[in-house]
């Protein structure tokens, strides 16, 4: 599976360290808060709320340079517009993959 | 440019700023997690524009557009690309910036930003030349007499002249429709027929095809008639 990186948010903050910093400290806040989000509207089989918060959550996977993450993300989307729940799993080593990354950075 | 950033997403708006950081002129005054609280800003403040995701729960970026009655410049922000047609529709609507954004494109959009809101001024500035503009003169056995725009209900070509009929009273002239009309603001009047100018205003109503002004009884083109239809008010 791809791996994150930050060539995104260190393009965005052309070497200066603490808007680089600030960015990074964003994504830990918001990324477990939407992960939770996730969860919750799942459980509850919600599938707008699973589909706005697969959303929020495609942003990141896009700004963290995960290219083909981002491509399986909006097709799980538009399933869930249709309220199929295909893509599910790959959704969810999606979620793992940026979850093992941001405690890293 | 004082602007303003609505997106539910925190990093989207911290990008946003950092982008906006980098270019002198912008001045980000606020910034909201969803559109209601910004409507409530828009209210009291001068906002030069906006910067909008479109999809956002219970009210989208649209549902936010079509409340503002004089809205700023917008530059929407969204991961999906599929909004794109209908944000044609929208005229403060100057670009349309695909996550994530990249810094030439944003500076791009900052640029079209530019050129709307010169392009808006002007608008607005011909606006206050043409209301200045209330009246003109017209020679009549060497004597020039004022004639008041609004008060012309209409105006009639006869040969080499022109009747122009006003609320007070009527005047016969050497000169020809098309110089007439240039005078007169299209926004009040419209060209019904090749022989007649009527003011929009003065109408009392309209059959099949032809126009009761005041009392008088006038044409309407074949052509004319969907124009006309169109400046209608209609209930």
């Amino acid at each position: 599976m791809e791996q994150p990186n930050l060539t995104y948010i260190e393009q965005l903050a052309r070497d200066d360290d603490s808007v680089k910093q600030t960015l990074i400290n964003v994504i830990k806040t918001e990324f477990p808060e939407e992960k939770k989000d996730y969860y919750t509207s799942l459980e509850k089989k919600d599938y707008k709320k699973i589909e706005e918060n697969v959303h929020r959550i495609k942003h990141k996977i896009s700004i963290l340079g995960l290219e083909q993450s981002y491509k399986l993300a909006n097709t799980y989307e538009h399933n869930l517009r249709e309220k199929k729940m295909d893509g599910v799993d790959d959704f969810e080593q999606i979620l793992h993959t940026i979850t093992a990354y941001i405690k890293t950075i | 440019m004082n602007c303003i950033i609505i997106d539910d997403e925190k990093l989207a708006r911290t990008i946003i700023k950092t982008l906006c950081d980098e270019i002198d002129t912008l001045h980000v005054l606020e910034e909201f997690p969803n559109a209601m609280q910004a409507i409530k800003f828009l209210n009291e403040n001068e906002v030069d524009l906006i910067f909008l995701d479109i999809h956002m729960p219970d009210f989208t970026g649209f549902d936010f557009v079509k409340t503002l009655k004089n809205p700023p410049s917008i530059v929407l922000t969204t991961s999906d690309p599929k909004f794109a047609i209908e944000a044609f529709q929208y005229e403060c609507i100057v670009d349309y910036l695909l996550k994530p954004i990249e810094a030439d494109r944003f500076k791009m959009a900052i640029e079209k930003a530019k050129k709307h809101q010169l392009i808006a001024s002007k608008t607005e500035e011909n606006k206050a030349d043409t209301k200045l503009e209330n009246d003109f003169y017209i020679n009549i056995d060497r004597r020039l007499i004022k004639i008041d725009i609004p008060s012309i209900y209409l105006v009639e070509a006869k040969g080499d002249y022109i009747h122009i009929k006003t609320e007070d009273k009527n005047y016969t002239v050497h000169s020809t429709l098309k110089k007439i009309e240039e005078k007169l603001p299209d926004t009040l009047f419209l060209k019904i027929h090749r022989s007649y100018i009527i003011n929009l205003k003065k109408i009392i109503d309209i059959e099949d095809n032809s126009v009761l002004i005041k009392k008088d009884v006038i044409p309407v083109s074949r052509s004319k008639r969907p124009e006309l239809m169109k400046r209608l008010d209609l209930l």
